[in-house]
């Protein structure tokens, strides 16, 4: 027997704080696959900075993130999709880098938190957009 | 909006902010503004009380950071309670506990 799908989709607008939509389906995932709290609210927490990464500089057209929930057996992964204008990781790196440098610590800290709070972080980024994919394991 | 509410005290000559909602920049900047104040009447010592924030965002957390530099300067002293696991972690990724503390209550905060 064919197994069921188990992924949840969402689509959100590039709002400020539309971000917290997708935390409040997170939440629900996350309770529905019965983690433990901890680990939903540090999904949450890297959720807010993947959205808030392509709310700023994806200069997306469309104006929106594809959030994609999939609800494996043992994690949960997440892709935060945009079609923006993609970034070069290795350039964006060294511009971090250049800002730390100079003691300018206010921004860039999203992938940074992202990978420190998943357990997988991969991001994948062109000319069509940018994919972050994120998994949690239980 | 999303929700964030601030309620300021002073305790014990200490500038107590009860902080509730999500900490972005707009919040973290409101937090910023209410010690900027405190520090204008002579405030050094500051508790950030999060029992009712369970969300916070890298932006908000940099407003916190350029906050406690500024009071660390002044030779004061900023501390944190009822703190999530979550956001004590992201509160250390940022290196904001490189000058600041946390701490499980407002009393042990204030003693601190």
């Amino acid at each position: 027997m064919e197994e069921k799908p188990k992924d949840v989709d969402l689509i959100i607008p590039m709002i400020p704080e539309m971000e917290l939509t997708a935390t409040k389906t997170a939440e629900a995932v996350g309770e529905f696959m019965k983690l433990d709290q901890d680990k939903i609210e540090e999904i949450k927490m890297a959720l807010i900075e993947a959205c808030i990464n392509a709310f700023e500089h994806s200069k997306s057209e469309d104006g929106r993130v594809g959030i994609s929930f999939d609800i494996g057996t043992e994690e949960l992964t997440i892709q935060i999709t945009d079609r923006g204008k993609g970034f070069d990781m290795g350039q964006a790196r060294e511009k971090l880098e250049k800002r730390r440098e100079s003691g300018e610590s206010r921004r860039g800290w999203g992938l940074t938190i992202m990978q420190e709070l998943m357990d997988d972080v991969k991001v994948e980024s062109g000319e069509t957009g940018t994919c972050i994919t994120m998994t949690k394991r239980r | 909006m999303a929700d964030f509410e601030l309620n300021v005290r002073q305790v014990e000559g200490a500038g107590v902010l009860d902080v509730e909602g999500y900490i972005n920049a707009v919040g973290g900047d409101e937090i910023a503004s209410a010690c900027y104040k405190l520090i204008d009447e002579g405030i050094l010592h500051f508790v950030v009380n999060l029992e009712k924030c369970k969300i916070v965002n890298s932006m908000g957390v940099s407003c916190l950071i350029e906050v406690i530099e500024k009071v660390k300067e002044l030779k004061g002293k900023v501390g944190f309670c009822c703190v999530t696991p979550t956001m004590a972690k992201t509160f250390k990724i940022m290196g904001l506990l490189q000058a600041s503390t946390i701490f499980d209550t407002e009393a042990e905060a204030l003693q601190g």
